[in-house]
């Protein structure tokens, strides 16, 4: 069974059409990515696949495992498994990301009927996590985004994947402005995520991050659409050849 | 920015200390003349001198004129409709025995947590607690006794320890200080009242819990806390009444008096009933609180969570009298719904070397109206005073309000003054970070406030700590959509 399934799907914001007619499905495992031009619609894709107001969806269907995902809150969704690492995390002064994370974390173990997790294990839990993406335990402690540099606030976006381990998972430009070493280090932190059951829906405008994780298949969103789907033979033409010569596809 | 959608206009807040206990009590008929206090002294037996005092403070009040500078509205108060004692009529205000007092009052306090008898209670802490006028219970006095402690009601304290009382009554807060002080100075019918003598640190957090629960009646408690040299006491007041439709008026007096090397914290949790949705009933706190650090290097610091009442208005101070004696005040103050609130603090620096910190915390939602009020001012003689004061504010969508009003007055050269004031509003982006975390926007909600308030909330000790983020989240309930 296909975890993500959508279905000619068409949203506006305010009354302009962003996505038309969008089709992807996402099997259990999978790895997928998802390029393409400024204003194509790709962060727009991510926003609607948690839930974020402010959009108008006019058609379609959206499947998580089999059932209706539309129709669920925004933390129902998370709580189900489906999880967004930011492109541009917010900061939430006073508030720890330790904090945080043990309110989700609790959040997700009630919704699955499981116990929640007292403190102290709960903070080795987190611990192990951390060491994990080489962060220190007084990172821990620092209150959300808070004068995090670009990097640090991808890594904290990692870091918050690792610690509630979502089915599907989409990455919004987690490779923007990161240079090589942070590069390498948040594709580590992929691959350490990936296994058979989890998915992933990478939003991205490079290929260099790719190249560290080999997706299963690279789509291209161009106007709304996916217009062409490939290995990752097509993410290399895309660099080469950027997106000009696919626009007689898209029309 | 949270939308209008957002944030939820028919807010629906629940109180959880809303119940009435049916029990008798003898409340004496509505109106206020001296007739009125000659029989409050003399239902508990009054000594001559606090009848005289009195009575000088009711010819005071009645010169003097309901003062109008706060930001706080309200209909006019109608003095002679208010009935200024109520007793639960089955307990003998002297007793402290508990086998005496009325088991639905004993009921009572168990369901709002508080267990009065000895064996339940939680280690560490002794309880006071008022009942309407009267002090009904004053637990591990005996323990507390052969430190030489005296924690007991202030009607006993009036009987039994009038020397002291004689000694420090209104030698903070004069009778006459204010319009609500010389009403409280008048009427005042019950409260606590502690003596640490010289030397001893208290082993135990004290702490009263006041409760109003006959209706049409006021509440006119008095504290009289004095930390003798080189002591130390912490100190916790709490306080909840039934959910009435009618406005109930609250005029406490709390005196804090620390000798040489002394040390008082003193701590509030304050949870009277705010009203309804439409900003109907409620309690209206008007409240004199005020420290003096009278011997040098004494330290009085305030911390209170201001959460329930109709309207709040008091400013806990300190006079900095003694050489390099301390004043601190951290507050966190939520209004929602029709909720008002003027609080802050008063530091007056008189001493050489004296230093005050304010840390005031301001959330506002609903329609609540939230304002921090604070004079800091330092005497010709106070050479080196150091004041720092930070006041932020919190907004929950865009019919409430905040503001801020610093009063600084310095009239020496070598004192240092530092003021600093921030504004935010809780964004939706932040709430959508935690929904996608999977926290509901209630949990949001309160997390982040919580983080907001997490200075404050850290100086309360671990009971109350916890309490107060649990009102917060209770207070906090229907404020976004």
């Amino acid at each position: 069974m296909n975890i993500l399934e959508i279905q000619n799907l068409q949203v506006s914001v305010m009354n302009k059409p962003i996505l038309r007619g969008l089709e992807l499905r996402l099997g259990a495992g999978e790895i997928h990515a998802i390029m393409g031009p400024n204003g194509s619609g790709k962060s727009t894709l991510a926003n609607i696949l948690v839930g974020r107001g402010d959009y108008q969806i006019t058609a379609g269907t959206i499947r998580y495992q089999g059932e209706d995902l539309i129709v669920r809150s925004p933390e129902e969704r998370a709580m189900a498994g489906v999880f967004l690492a930011f492109q541009n995390p917010v900061e939430i002064p006073g508030v720890s990301n330790a904090r945080l994370l043990k309110e989700a974390f609790n959040a997700h173990r009630r919704y699955g009927h499981l116990p929640e997790m007292d403190a102290m294990t709960f903070r080795t839990h987190l611990q192990e996590r951390a060491k994990h993406l080489g962060l220190s335990d007084d990172w821990l402690l620092r209150p959300i985004n808070v004068g995090f540099s670009g990097g640090e606030k991808k890594r904290n976006e990692l870091l918050q994947m690792l610690v509630l381990e979502p089915n599907l998972a989409i990455l919004d430009e987690i490779d923007s402005g990161l240079d090589i070493d942070a590069l390498t280090d948040v594709a580590n932190g992929i691959n350490a995520l990936r296994n058979n059951l989890r998915s992933m829906l990478l939003i991205t405008h490079y290929p260099r991050l790719l190249e560290q994780v080999h997706p299963d298949k690279v789509h291209v969103l161009i106007g709304g659409k996916i217009v062409m789907t490939g290995g990752m033979d097509l993410a290399g033409r895309l660099e080469e050849q950027g997106y000009g010569w696919l626009s007689e596809v898209a029309a | 920015m949270l939308d209008s959608n957002a944030v939820n206009s028919a807010i629906s807040q629940s109180y959880k200390h809303g119940f009435v206990t049916a029990i008798p009590s003898d409340t004496i008929p509505t109106g206020l003349n001296e007739g009125v206090i000659r029989l409050i002294s003399a239902k508990k037996r009054e000594p001559e001198f606090m009848l005289s005092w009195r009575l000088a403070a009711y010819r005071h009040w009645q010169g003097m004129t309901e003062p109008r500078w706060s930001s706080v509205r309200y209909p006019t108060i109608d003095y002679q409709n208010i009935s200024y004692y109520s007793s639960p009529l089955t307990n003998n205000p002297d007793s402290i025995d508990l086998k005496d007092v009325d088991p639905k009052l004993l009921a009572t306090y168990e369901k709002l947590g508080i267990p009065l008898s000895e064996r339940l209670s939680l280690a560490g802490v002794a309880v006071d607690a008022v009942f309407d006028s009267v002090s009904v219970a004053t637990t591990h006095k005996k323990k507390l006794a052969k430190l030489g402690i005296v924690f007991c009601s202030m009607s006993e304290a009036v009987r039994e320890h009038s020397a002291l009382v004689q000694r420090f009554l209104g030698s903070v807060v004069p009778p006459g200080d204010n319009f609500f002080a010389a009403l409280n100075a008048s009427v005042f019918s019950d409260g606590s009242f502690c003596y640490i003598p010289p030397g001893v640190r208290c082993p135990m957090e004290l702490s009263t819990y006041f409760r109003i629960n006959a209706a049409g009646t006021g509440q006119f408690e008095r504290t009289l806390i004095i930390a003798d040299k080189n002591s130390y006491v912490s100190y916790l007041e709490g306080c909840t009444a039934p959910q009435r439709d009618r406005h109930q008026l609250h005029a406490a007096v709390v005196e804090l008096i620390a000798m040489e090397g002394a040390e008082i914290k003193y701590s509030t949790v304050q949870n009277w009933y705010p009203g309804d949705a439409e900003g109907n009933g409620g309690i209206y706190n008007f409240v004199t609180k005020r420290g003096e650090c009278r011997g040098d290097r004494s330290r009085i610091s305030w911390t209170q969570v201001e959460t329930g009442s109709a309207i709040t208005w008091k400013y806990p101070s300190v006079i900095l009298r003694g050489e390099g004696s301390v004043g601190r005040f951290h507050s966190v103050a939520l209004t929602n719904n029709h909720q008002q609130a003027d609080t802050g603090t008063k530091m007056i620096h008189i001493g050489h070397n004296t230093r005050s910190t304010i840390l005031s915390k301001g959330i506002s939602a609903g329609f609540g109206h939230n304002a921090y009020r604070g004079l800091v001012k330092v005497l010709a003689a106070a050479r080196g005073a150091r004041n720092h004061s930070q006041c932020d504010s919190l907004l929950l969508g865009n019919t409430c309000s905040a503001h801020t009003y610093p009063y600084i007055e310095v009239k020496n050269k070598s004192s240092k003054v530092e003021h600093e004031a921030t504004t935010s509003r809780i964004s939706e982006e932040q709430l959508f970070y935690c929904q996608q975390r999977g926290l509901s926007r209630e949990q949001a909600v309160s997390l982040i406030v919580n983080g907001f308030c997490q200075e404050v909330l850290r100086e309360l000790p671990m009971e109350f700590s916890v309490e107060a983020r649990k009102l917060l989240e209770v207070n906090l309930e229907g404020s976004v959509g």
